[in-house]
């Protein structure tokens, strides 16, 4: 058996010879949490549909979880439990009837006692007999987790699980996403959260189709090349337009009740900050948050704005 | 076995969950089951094509016993009411015309006279063809009721005019109707025209409501062939479709007094073909159409050739060769004869099974479109 779950080299995939995924090569280990990043129209669920046999690429090929992509998609589709970025469930089925549907399909053994217990650890035992259609919007996403992984799939393919879901009920599904994974489930999420991002072990990052750069959190940031600045003090905010027009500086963006600005340059960026040193502001270099990375990477991805320093 | 085992769940856990999202589909159901009630008065009793007590119009010349005798065999019929009876010939154009009567019953001067000499005088009947079916079958009786009122007086040395062609001249509008229409033809086919729109039309959003629906993706990420999800999805509407089958002929025993005088297991046998016949082509537009919209265009695409070319608008011989061909192509067609043939002849197997085996290869043919059409990704 591959230790790898996934492993598929130069996947492409053209929708009516417009390319939406070239040539993307992934090696997953069994076992670990990886997180899927990329702005929109990226490729990202593209990419987990080729995973799980929806799609046929265009061209590449490898396995996944030891099969064949093209020729097994069947066993692989037993195996992975696949969460569409869409709510995909029977909103004419109550929850329980949708898990029963899952449970028969899967031919799970002891089905009434094996849809109970995913009521109970999901919380919906008193709304088993709701519509899943009336659920808030959480409650569904929480609905689609349990119901694709009670067949107890190797492989879990998470498409954006938890967009439009409140911080504790994201808390809590990333709980679960570990929780699984220590049971021994491979788990690729994909994600627009940073804070998300930073729980995986390893980050793939798409823009335009391609694969732009993957690694940890850390190794990704260091390889980016990325500095950093940061401006404290009051009224520090109205900098920003003024600094965002600098040479060198590729971002500027205020959160945290601090300026940020940051470039791969760093002899313009300390010019810069020389320009507005007599204001008043403790400026001190700091380590780029992964967001700053990812948007330089972004930038940088669009064409043109790739010039720089 | 084991294969087939797992077969069996997966179609079963396809099976139950269209089963509950039917119940569910309250409005649906109602119609599934209103509509063959509603058909069946519709037809049986607004659209009766056996019409009787139609206004008619005596313009006799002479009121002779024999001309009396025929007069009163035309009401005893039930066909014909003589509403009025006048010598002036231009109130004939205006009674027919402003529609105060559908038949003009002329009996010109010397009848009488005509007939005894054997001369076969002309009984002029003029009926207003604007609905031909209406009348036609007043029509088609009209000779053996005319023969028959005048058998009574046709005695002694007169009784030789009754043979041959009749002792009277018939002359009316040549409209006829060959299998001539009755309730009796009408509801067995009816059983067809309504299993064939709601079973046709209700499969047909099978896969389109899941693309439409979002839940397409879900269903194919998880595993289950097309053949068992074919399955699976058509399975409760053979339900639906006996259920309809069963209040059909309650209705129309009830309602129609239809005679049943074939086997009831014979026709179980047969409605259940019939019945998988539609549902599988009804899958089968559902993989072809684009959306539940799309699918209802093709039902009634096809569900218009089925009423009008299979023999229960109009008398299949009665129709151009072409129409015929199209025709034995259509699973109604082949059901109608089977269903007249057992309810109202009494046929067995033997008679049936050439059409029932024409049902079968349709639904073949029409299974292996689904099964290629099936597309188990999102391309
Ligand atoms: N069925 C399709 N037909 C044509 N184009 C498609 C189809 N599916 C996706 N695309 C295109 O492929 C590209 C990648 O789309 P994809 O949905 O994979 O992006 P994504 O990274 O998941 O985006 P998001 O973050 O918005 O979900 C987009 O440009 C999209 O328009
Ligand atoms: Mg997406």
């Amino acid at each position: 058996m591959s230790e790898l779950a996934i492993d598929v080299r130069g996947l492409s995939k053209n929708f009516a010879n417009k390319a939406a995924v070239s040539n993307v090569d992934l090696q997953m280990p069994r076992g670990q949490v990886w997180g899927f990043l990329g702005p929109n129209g990226s490729g990202k669920t593209t990419t987990i549909r080729m995973l799980c046999g929806l799609l046929k690429p265009s061209a590449g090929e490898g396995t996944c979880l030891g099969f064949d992509l093209r020729r097994d998609a069947e066993a692989i589709r037993r195996q992975t439990g696949y969460m569409t970025q869409k709510f995909s469930f029977w909103a004419d089925l109550s929850v329980r009837e949708n898990l029963d549907f899952v449970a028969r399909i899967y031919q799970l053994d002891n089905r009434r006692q094996c849809v109970d217990e995913t009521l109970a650890v999901l919380g919906l035992t008193h709304r088993q007999h709701q519509l899943a259609g009336a659920l808030s919007g959480g409650w569904k996403q929480r609905l689609a987790l349990a119901a694709v992984t009670m067949h107890k799939p190797k492989l879990l393919l998470l498409d954006e699980p938890t967009a439009g879901v409140d911080p504790q009920a994201r808390r809590d599904f990333w709980d679960q996403i570990h929780r699984l994974s220590n049971e021994g489930m491979t788990v690729l999420v994909s994600t627009h959260y940073m804070d998300e991002a930073e729980r995986c072990d390893h980050i793939v990052y798409l823009a335009h189709g391609k694969l732009i750069t993957e690694g940890s959190v850390p190794d990704i940031i260091d390889q980016s090349g990325l500095l950093s600045f940061r401006a404290e003090g009051k009224g520090v905010r109205v900098l920003e337009p003024l600094m965002a027009g600098q040479q060198g500086i590729e971002h500027a963006a205020y959160y945290g009740a601090a300026l940020h600005i940051s470039g791969h340059d760093r002899a313009a960026l300390e010019a810069a900050v020389a320009k507005v040193a007599d204001q008043g502001y403790s400026w001190q270099e700091v380590k780029p948050s992964l967001e700053d990375v990812f948007i330089a990477l972004m930038e940088q991805s669009g064409g043109d704005k790739r010039a720089h320093g | 076995m084991m294969r087939l085992g797992h077969r069996l769940a997966r179609i079963n856990a396809v099976f139950i969950k269209e089963l509950i999202q039917m119940r569910r589909d309250r409005l649906t159901f109602a119609v599934m089951l209103a509509i063959p009630i509603l058909e069946l008065v519709l037809f049986g009793y607004a659209i009766n094509t056996d019409p009787k007590h139609l206004p008619t119009a005596v313009h006799a010349e002479e009121y002779t016993p024999v001309v009396r005798s025929i007069l009163s065999g035309l009401e005893n019929s039930e066909y014909f009411d003589v509403s009025t009876s006048h010598s002036d010939p231009r109130a004939s154009d205006y009674l027919l015309a402003s529609g105060k009567v559908v038949f003009v019953v002329e009996i010109p001067a010397g009848f009488t006279r005509q007939l005894i000499r054997g001369e076969r005088p002309q009984l002029l009947v003029s009926a207003d063809a604007t609905d031909p079916v209406a009348a036609s079958n007043a029509l088609g009786r009209l000779s053996t009721i005319v023969n028959q009122a005048l058998a009574k007086d046709l005695t002694g040395p007169l009784a030789h005019l009754r043979a041959g062609k009749g002792a009277v001249d018939l002359v009316v509008h040549p409209r006829y109707n060959p299998e001539g229409i009755t309730q009796y033809n009408i509801v067995p086919g009816l059983l067809g025209v309504i299993l064939t729109m709601t079973l046709v039309m209700i499969t047909g959003m099978a896969m389109t409501r899941e693309t439409e629906r979002g839940t397409m993706e879900n269903l194919l990420a998880m595993p289950g062939s097309p053949f068992e999800v074919m399955i699976g999805k058509i399975l409760p509407y053979v339900g639906v479709g006996l259920v309809q089958t069963v209040v059909v002929l309650v209705v129309a025993h009830w309602l129609f007094a239809v005679p049943f005088i074939g086997s009831i297991a014979l026709l179980v046998l047969s409605v259940a073909i019939f019945i998988l016949a539609n549902l599988a082509l009804g899958f089968t537009f559902s993989t072809i159409a684009q959306s539940q919209i799309q699918s209802m265009q093709l039902t009634f695409f096809f569900f218009l050739p089925s009423i009008l070319l299979s023999g229960f608008m109009f008398p299949f011989r009665g129709m151009p060769h072409w129409a015929q061909m199209i025709g034995e192509v259509l699973p109604l067609t082949h059901f109608l004869r089977v269903v007249r043939g057992i309810m109202l002849k009494g046929a067995g197997l033997q008679e049936s099974v050439y059409d029932l085996a024409a049902i079968l290869a349709f639904m073949l043919v029409v299974s292996t479109v689904a099964m290629l059409r099936y597309k188990r990704t999102l391309d």
